[in-house]
């Protein structure tokens, strides 16, 4: 389970870019394929621990979920497969190690608005 | 003033930071002319036997040093010096795998020059370790034939983190009747013309095709390394 020490370099990324653009974070986005090693579930149940306690406090984790994408040297082109337990071309059934994608680990977006000044005007 | 909501790009890869010490770490390794192997495996599999017997036999030729993460104990360091070779305990605490900057940080006092080969026991998982890259040139997924033919269907991504898988405790395997050839069939299905080893740590079995393997990699390298 190293999901909760994932969610907290989301949460310290998210919060430098929130810090450096002045603005309030309501969502993170997140490619996540299957063979970065990182499940899902396991990491939105850590993302809301990470959270706690930092700007990004209530904030939501999107995660698009990136099937695993080879190239098959036999039809030279790229193919979506269908189970991570047969690494073979759909359609020729040759099998490949070309990895194009699955192994995504990474923050696409923030869904952020700008910082709100709760002070009343004039009284800067 | 009401701040409407927006959608900023960012594009980060959130293992950037370990993935920089690692590619800092291989280029050191490469410039040295030091060949480095990491090995991730289940709990239990062997990893520690068999990296006592590879310390054992290839410390008489080449010079040859260990870090071995473990959780909690400083045992598996301890039986590995008994190699003769210099061996370092890296204990983790409560995390479950091995970071490019632990490595790191464990290498401080040594000179990694004066290496030929390091290796790496990684945390014994099958899951974590797959996503953080050490800096190593070769990593190997070892499984020993008590486990069952089918654990590279049930980890893939470890399988696709790795180089080489290695099939440890041979010496059992007529006991626990394992197949071999469906093991084989296993791998080829989640990783495409992974190289594979059988081995016994205890009867040496399998070993000199391993170590040949070994040191013609690191003469590759060495000679890369001199052009």
């Amino acid at each position: 389970m190293h999901e909760l020490s994932i969610a907290m370099s989301i949460v310290e990324l998210a919060q430098e870019e929130a810090e450096r653009r002045d603005v309030t974070v309501d969502a993170v986005h997140l490619e996540l394929g299957p063979l970065s090693g990182v499940v899902a579930d396991a990491l939105l149940f850590s993302y809301e621990m990470a959270c706690n306690g930092t700007r990004l406090e209530g904030s939501r984790l999107v995660i698009k979920q990136i099937p695993i994408e080879v190239f098959c040297p036999a039809c030279k082109t790229q193919k979506i497969l269908s189970s991570m337990q047969w690494f073979c071309c759909p359609e020729c059934g040759t099998p490949t190690s070309e990895i194009i994608h699955g192994k995504e680990l990474l923050v696409t977006a923030l869904e952020v608005r700008d910082e709100c000044r709760t002070a009343p005007l004039g009284s800067a | 003033m009401s701040a409407e909501p927006r959608l900023l790009e960012v594009r980060k890869n959130i293992l950037k930071q370990n993935d920089v010490v690692a590619r800092m770490l291989r280029e050191r390794f490469r410039g040295q002319g030091t060949f480095v192997v990491s090995l991730v495996s289940s709990p239990g599999a062997g990893k520690t036997a068999f990296l006592e017997r590879t310390l054992t036999l290839l410390h008489p030729h080449y010079r040859v040093a260990a870090l071995v993460g473990d959780l909690a104990t400083e045992n598996d360091a301890v039986r590995l010096a008994r190699s003769q070779a210099p061996v370092k305990q890296i204990t983790t605490g409560t995390l479950c795998h091995l970071e490019a900057a632990m490595v790191d940080h464990a290498l401080a006092g040594w000179d990694i020059g004066e290496l030929d080969f390091l290796f790496i026991e990684n945390v014994g998982n099958l899951v974590c370790p797959s996503s953080y890259d050490l800096g190593e040139n070769l990593r190997l997924v070892l499984l020993s034939v008590t486990e069952g033919e089918d654990k590279p269907l049930k980890y893939p991504t470890i399988f696709n983190s790795a180089d080489v898988a290695v099939i440890t405790k041979m010496d059992l395997a007529e006991v626990v009747e394992f197949d071999e050839e469906s093991m084989k069939a296993n791998i080829q299905a989640v990783r495409p013309g992974m190289r594979h080893f059988t081995v016994s740590a205890k009867t040496g079995a399998g070993l000199p095709e391993y170590l040949q393997f070994l040191t013609a990699r690191l003469a590759e390298l060495t000679q890369k390394t001199s052009v």
